[in-house]
Protein backbone atom coordinates (compact mmCIF):
# COMPACT_ATOMS: atom_id res chain seq x y z
CA UNK A 1 0.00 0.00 0.00
CA UNK A 2 1.14 3.33 -1.03
CA UNK A 3 2.29 6.05 1.50
CA UNK A 4 -0.62 8.22 0.85
CA UNK A 5 -3.17 5.16 1.68
CA UNK A 6 -1.60 4.62 4.73
CA UNK A 7 -1.50 7.90 5.94
CA UNK A 8 -5.09 8.73 4.83
CA UNK A 9 -5.77 5.50 6.93
CA UNK A 10 -4.42 6.86 9.68
CA UNK A 11 -6.66 9.44 9.68
CA UNK A 12 -10.00 7.96 8.72
CA UNK A 13 -8.54 5.33 11.86
CA UNK A 14 -8.23 8.01 14.63
CA UNK A 15 -10.86 10.74 13.40
CA UNK A 16 -13.70 7.87 13.54
CA UNK A 17 -12.71 5.40 15.91
CA UNK A 18 -12.71 2.91 13.18
CA UNK A 19 -10.56 -0.67 13.22
CA UNK A 20 -8.03 -0.22 10.71
CA UNK A 21 -9.46 -3.90 8.79
CA UNK A 22 -12.95 -1.63 7.99
CA UNK A 23 -10.85 1.16 6.15
CA UNK A 24 -11.00 -0.66 2.85
CA UNK A 25 -11.48 0.81 -0.65
CA UNK A 26 -14.84 1.09 -1.22
CA UNK A 27 -15.33 1.79 2.27
CA UNK A 28 -18.06 4.93 2.62
CA UNK A 29 -17.29 7.02 5.20
CA UNK A 30 -21.18 7.81 5.85
CA UNK A 31 -22.30 4.27 5.17
CA UNK A 32 -19.79 2.11 6.23
CA UNK A 33 -17.40 4.18 8.59
CA UNK A 34 -20.62 5.93 10.34
CA UNK A 35 -19.52 9.35 9.84
CA UNK A 36 -21.77 12.40 9.92
CA UNK A 37 -21.75 15.09 7.29
CA UNK A 38 -19.68 17.15 9.96
CA UNK A 39 -17.16 14.23 9.73
CA UNK A 40 -16.72 14.18 6.12
CA UNK A 41 -15.82 18.16 6.24
CA UNK A 42 -13.65 17.15 9.41
CA UNK A 43 -11.56 14.79 7.33
CA UNK A 44 -11.34 16.81 4.37
CA UNK A 45 -9.97 19.17 6.60
CA UNK A 46 -7.36 17.21 8.36
CA UNK A 47 -6.56 16.01 4.65
CA UNK A 48 -6.09 19.36 3.16
CA UNK A 49 -3.42 19.73 6.46
CA UNK A 50 -1.85 16.38 6.31
CA UNK A 51 -0.98 16.90 2.80
CA UNK A 52 -0.63 20.61 2.59
CA UNK A 53 -2.74 20.92 0.05
CA UNK A 54 -6.50 22.53 -0.78
CA UNK A 55 -9.19 20.55 -1.46
CA UNK A 56 -12.01 22.66 -2.84
CA UNK A 57 -15.76 22.06 -1.44
CA UNK A 58 -16.87 21.04 -5.21
CA UNK A 59 -13.75 18.34 -4.74
CA UNK A 60 -15.10 17.56 -1.63
CA UNK A 61 -18.68 16.40 -1.79
CA UNK A 62 -16.96 13.71 -4.39
CA UNK A 63 -14.51 11.84 -2.03
CA UNK A 64 -17.06 9.43 -0.65
CA UNK A 65 -15.28 6.61 0.32
CA UNK A 66 -11.63 6.08 1.36
CA UNK A 67 -10.46 5.34 -1.90
CA UNK A 68 -12.09 8.40 -3.84
CA UNK A 69 -9.77 10.01 -0.66
CA UNK A 70 -6.44 8.33 -1.80
CA UNK A 71 -7.20 8.94 -5.53
CA UNK A 72 -7.88 12.46 -5.02
CA UNK A 73 -4.63 13.09 -2.76
CA UNK A 74 -2.65 11.11 -5.04
CA UNK A 75 -3.29 13.12 -8.25
CA UNK A 76 -3.42 16.92 -6.22
CA UNK A 77 0.35 15.71 -4.68
CA UNK A 78 1.43 15.04 -7.76
CA UNK A 79 0.77 17.97 -9.54
CA UNK B 1 -15.90 35.59 38.50
CA UNK B 2 -15.44 33.74 35.33
CA UNK B 3 -11.72 32.32 34.40
CA UNK B 4 -10.54 33.36 30.46
CA UNK B 5 -6.87 32.87 31.27
CA UNK B 6 -5.34 31.49 28.27
CA UNK B 7 -8.18 31.89 25.67
CA UNK B 8 -8.10 34.27 22.73
CA UNK B 9 -11.23 36.58 21.63
CA UNK B 10 -11.73 38.49 19.14
CA UNK B 11 -14.25 41.25 19.42
CA UNK B 12 -15.49 43.31 16.47
CA UNK B 13 -16.91 46.58 16.78
CA UNK B 14 -14.87 47.19 19.52
CA UNK B 15 -14.26 51.17 19.15
CA UNK B 16 -18.14 51.35 19.90
CA UNK B 17 -19.58 51.55 23.73
CA UNK B 18 -20.85 47.65 23.51
CA UNK B 19 -18.12 46.42 21.75
CA UNK B 20 -15.59 48.19 24.06
CA UNK B 21 -16.86 47.28 27.18
CA UNK B 22 -17.13 43.48 26.26
CA UNK B 23 -13.36 43.74 25.14
CA UNK B 24 -12.60 45.24 28.47
CA UNK B 25 -14.32 42.71 30.53
CA UNK B 26 -12.65 39.79 28.64
CA UNK B 27 -9.56 41.28 28.90
CA UNK B 28 -10.07 41.67 32.50
CA UNK B 29 -11.04 37.91 32.91
CA UNK B 30 -8.12 36.92 31.53
CA UNK B 31 -8.57 36.85 27.79
CA UNK B 32 -6.04 38.10 25.14
CA UNK B 33 -8.19 40.46 23.05
CA UNK B 34 -8.74 41.32 19.16
CA UNK B 35 -10.30 44.62 19.12
CA UNK B 36 -11.37 45.11 15.51
CA UNK B 37 -13.12 47.95 14.05
CA UNK B 38 -13.07 50.69 11.21
CA UNK B 39 -11.42 53.38 13.23
CA UNK B 40 -8.12 52.89 14.21
CA UNK B 41 -7.55 55.58 16.59
CA UNK B 42 -10.40 54.48 19.49
CA UNK B 43 -9.09 50.56 19.10
CA UNK B 44 -5.57 51.89 19.36
CA UNK B 45 -6.81 54.16 22.58
CA UNK B 46 -8.25 50.95 23.99
CA UNK B 47 -5.18 48.64 23.28
CA UNK B 48 -3.33 51.07 24.72
CA UNK B 49 -5.73 51.38 27.99
CA UNK B 50 -5.33 48.06 28.44
CA UNK B 51 -2.12 47.24 28.01
CA UNK B 52 -0.66 43.51 27.22
CA UNK B 53 -2.90 40.85 25.56
CA UNK B 54 -4.17 43.68 23.15
CA UNK B 55 -3.99 43.53 19.55
CA UNK B 56 -5.59 45.85 17.06
CA UNK B 57 -6.76 44.28 13.99
CA UNK B 58 -8.61 46.79 11.60
CA UNK B 59 -11.43 45.75 9.49
CA UNK B 60 -14.00 47.16 6.92
CA UNK B 61 -16.88 44.62 7.76
CA UNK B 62 -18.18 45.60 4.38
CA UNK B 63 -15.20 44.57 2.67
CA UNK B 64 -15.62 40.60 2.12
CA UNK B 65 -11.99 40.19 1.38
CA UNK B 66 -11.13 41.44 4.44
CA UNK B 67 -13.62 40.04 6.25
CA UNK B 68 -12.59 36.40 5.40
CA UNK B 69 -9.02 37.58 6.45
CA UNK B 70 -9.42 38.89 9.74
CA UNK B 71 -9.75 35.44 11.38
CA UNK B 72 -6.59 34.53 10.00
CA UNK B 73 -4.78 38.15 10.95
CA UNK B 74 -5.89 37.45 14.55
CA UNK B 75 -4.80 33.89 14.90
CA UNK B 76 -1.32 35.20 13.33
CA UNK B 77 -1.61 38.04 15.86
CA UNK B 78 -2.88 35.84 19.26
CA UNK B 79 -2.36 32.89 18.01
CA UNK B 80 -5.48 31.12 18.59
CA UNK B 81 -9.13 31.72 18.52
CA UNK B 82 -11.37 30.41 21.21
CA UNK B 83 -14.02 33.59 21.28
CA UNK B 84 -15.37 35.24 18.68
CA UNK B 85 -17.85 37.90 19.44
CA UNK B 86 -20.06 39.22 16.46
CA UNK B 87 -21.13 42.96 17.95
CA UNK B 88 -20.59 45.29 15.20
CA UNK B 89 -23.37 46.80 13.63
CA UNK B 90 -24.76 49.49 11.86
CA UNK B 91 -28.18 51.45 11.41
CA UNK B 92 -29.72 53.10 8.38
CA UNK B 93 -33.32 53.68 9.43
CA UNK B 94 -36.30 54.79 7.04
CA UNK B 95 -40.05 53.99 6.74
CA UNK B 96 -40.22 50.18 4.85
CA UNK B 97 -41.92 52.08 2.32
CA UNK B 98 -39.02 54.87 1.54
CA UNK B 99 -36.23 52.33 2.45
CA UNK B 100 -33.58 51.79 -0.78
CA UNK B 101 -32.05 48.28 -1.68
CA UNK B 102 -28.85 50.33 -0.78
CA UNK B 103 -30.12 50.96 2.87
CA UNK B 104 -31.35 47.41 3.12
CA UNK B 105 -28.71 45.71 1.68
CA UNK B 106 -25.29 47.62 3.26
CA UNK B 107 -27.20 46.86 6.95
CA UNK B 108 -27.56 43.41 6.14
CA UNK B 109 -24.04 42.98 5.07
CA UNK B 110 -22.09 44.28 7.61
CA UNK B 111 -24.18 43.55 10.49
CA UNK B 112 -26.05 39.41 9.08
CA UNK B 113 -23.42 38.56 6.34
CA UNK B 114 -20.00 39.90 7.81
CA UNK B 115 -21.29 37.77 11.20
CA UNK B 116 -21.72 34.87 8.57
CA UNK B 117 -17.99 34.79 7.29
CA UNK B 118 -16.46 35.89 10.71
CA UNK B 119 -18.29 32.88 12.19
CA UNK B 120 -17.04 30.45 9.19
CA UNK B 121 -13.36 31.68 9.35
CA UNK B 122 -13.29 30.95 13.14
CA UNK B 123 -14.91 27.07 12.85
CA UNK B 124 -12.36 25.10 11.48
CA UNK B 125 -9.84 25.95 14.72
CA UNK B 126 -12.36 26.02 17.32
CA UNK B 127 -13.26 22.38 15.77
CA UNK B 128 -9.86 21.05 16.11
CA UNK B 129 -9.35 22.29 19.37
CA UNK B 130 -13.08 21.35 20.02
CA UNK B 131 -13.46 24.27 22.11
CA UNK B 132 -14.99 27.43 21.11
CA UNK B 133 -17.59 30.14 21.46
CA UNK B 134 -19.70 32.28 19.38
CA UNK B 135 -21.33 35.00 20.64
CA UNK B 136 -23.33 37.07 17.93
CA UNK B 137 -24.67 40.50 19.97
CA UNK B 138 -28.58 40.61 18.19
CA UNK B 139 -31.09 43.30 19.11
CA UNK B 140 -34.38 43.01 21.20
CA UNK B 141 -35.71 44.54 17.96
CA UNK B 142 -35.00 41.78 15.85
CA UNK B 143 -37.55 40.18 18.01
CA UNK B 144 -39.97 42.83 18.41
CA UNK B 145 -39.55 44.50 15.44
CA UNK B 146 -39.37 48.44 15.39
CA UNK B 147 -40.66 50.94 12.66
CA UNK B 148 -38.27 52.70 10.89
CA UNK B 149 -35.73 49.72 11.55
CA UNK B 150 -37.06 47.12 9.02
CA UNK B 151 -33.40 46.14 7.55
CA UNK B 152 -31.38 46.41 11.20
CA UNK B 153 -34.76 43.96 12.52
CA UNK B 154 -34.63 41.77 9.75
CA UNK B 155 -30.29 41.63 9.99
CA UNK B 156 -30.85 40.98 13.87
CA UNK B 157 -33.48 38.51 13.63
CA UNK B 158 -31.34 36.80 10.73
CA UNK B 159 -28.58 36.93 13.03
CA UNK B 160 -30.82 34.20 15.97
CA UNK B 161 -31.98 32.09 12.66
CA UNK B 162 -28.59 31.45 11.68
CA UNK B 163 -26.99 30.77 15.41
CA UNK B 164 -29.08 28.35 16.29
CA UNK B 165 -28.56 26.62 12.95
CA UNK B 166 -24.75 26.53 13.17
CA UNK B 167 -25.61 25.87 17.26
CA UNK B 168 -26.73 22.52 15.92
CA UNK B 169 -24.02 22.00 13.71
CA UNK B 170 -21.21 22.16 15.89
CA UNK B 171 -22.24 21.19 19.37
CA UNK B 172 -20.78 17.92 19.39
CA UNK B 173 -18.06 19.17 18.61
CA UNK B 174 -17.53 21.34 22.16
CA UNK B 175 -18.00 24.58 20.20
CA UNK B 176 -20.99 27.20 21.46
CA UNK B 177 -22.97 29.73 19.12
CA UNK B 178 -25.34 31.70 21.60
CA UNK B 179 -27.07 35.45 21.04
CA UNK B 180 -27.18 38.26 23.00
CA UNK B 181 -30.00 40.99 22.77
CA UNK B 182 -29.59 43.80 24.14
CA UNK B 183 -32.44 46.46 25.04
CA UNK B 184 -31.87 50.41 24.82
CA UNK B 185 -28.25 50.69 26.00
CA UNK B 186 -26.38 54.34 26.65
CA UNK B 187 -24.74 54.28 23.51
CA UNK B 188 -23.24 56.51 20.61
CA UNK B 189 -26.36 54.55 18.98
CA UNK B 190 -28.90 55.75 21.34
CA UNK B 191 -27.33 59.24 21.96
CA UNK B 192 -28.75 60.00 18.60
CA UNK B 193 -32.17 60.01 20.11
CA UNK B 194 -33.97 62.78 21.08
CA UNK B 195 -35.32 63.08 24.91
CA UNK B 196 -38.83 62.79 23.55
CA UNK B 197 -37.97 59.63 21.73
CA UNK B 198 -35.76 58.55 24.82
CA UNK B 199 -38.60 59.00 27.27
CA UNK B 200 -40.88 57.34 25.56
CA UNK B 201 -38.89 54.38 24.90
CA UNK B 202 -37.87 54.56 29.12
CA UNK B 203 -41.98 53.85 29.16
CA UNK B 204 -41.70 50.52 27.90
CA UNK B 205 -38.83 49.59 30.29
CA UNK B 206 -39.78 48.51 33.74
CA UNK B 207 -36.45 49.08 34.75
CA UNK B 208 -37.04 52.55 33.95
CA UNK B 209 -33.80 53.00 32.96
CA UNK B 210 -31.54 52.41 29.86
CA UNK B 211 -28.96 49.60 30.03
CA UNK B 212 -24.77 50.14 30.67
CA UNK B 213 -22.50 48.75 28.04
CA UNK B 214 -21.02 46.96 31.43
CA UNK B 215 -24.36 45.30 31.44
CA UNK B 216 -24.04 43.74 28.16
CA UNK B 217 -20.17 42.70 28.68
CA UNK B 218 -21.20 40.82 31.17
CA UNK B 219 -23.70 38.65 29.38
CA UNK B 220 -20.68 38.04 26.77
CA UNK B 221 -17.82 36.93 29.56
CA UNK B 222 -20.50 34.28 30.69
CA UNK B 223 -21.48 32.98 27.74
CA UNK B 224 -17.22 32.53 26.46
CA UNK B 225 -17.05 30.95 29.63
CA UNK B 226 -16.54 27.68 30.19
CA UNK B 227 -19.07 27.32 32.76
CA UNK B 228 -21.49 27.79 29.67
CA UNK B 229 -20.45 24.83 28.08
CA UNK B 230 -24.01 23.39 28.36
CA UNK B 231 -25.55 26.54 27.12
CA UNK B 232 -25.53 26.75 23.39
CA UNK B 233 -28.45 27.98 20.42
CA UNK B 234 -30.18 30.67 23.37
CA UNK B 235 -30.84 33.92 23.57
CA UNK B 236 -29.91 35.82 26.13
CA UNK B 237 -32.22 38.75 26.43
CA UNK B 238 -30.43 42.08 28.52
CA UNK B 239 -33.24 44.31 28.43
CA UNK B 240 -34.39 45.71 31.95
CA UNK B 241 -37.77 43.45 31.27
CA UNK B 242 -38.37 45.84 28.01
CA UNK B 243 -39.24 42.24 25.96
CA UNK B 244 -40.06 38.76 28.36
CA UNK B 245 -39.17 36.64 25.85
Amino acid sequence: MSDIADRVKKIVVEHLGVEESKVVDAASFIDDLGADSLDTVELVMAFEEEFGIEIPDDAAETIQTFQDATKFITEATES
Amino acid sequence: MFDLTGKCALVTGASGGIGGAIAKQLHAAGATVGLSGTRVEPLEALAAELGERAHVLPCNLSDAEAVTALPKQAIEAMGALDILVNNAGVTRDNLFMRMSDDEWQSVIDINLTSTMRLCKGVLRGMMKSRWGRIINISSVVGATGNPGQGNYAASKAGMVGMSKSLAYEVASRGVTVNCVAPGFITTAMTDKLNDDQKDAILKQVPSGRMGDPEEIAAAVVYLASAEAGYVTGTTLHVNGGMAMI
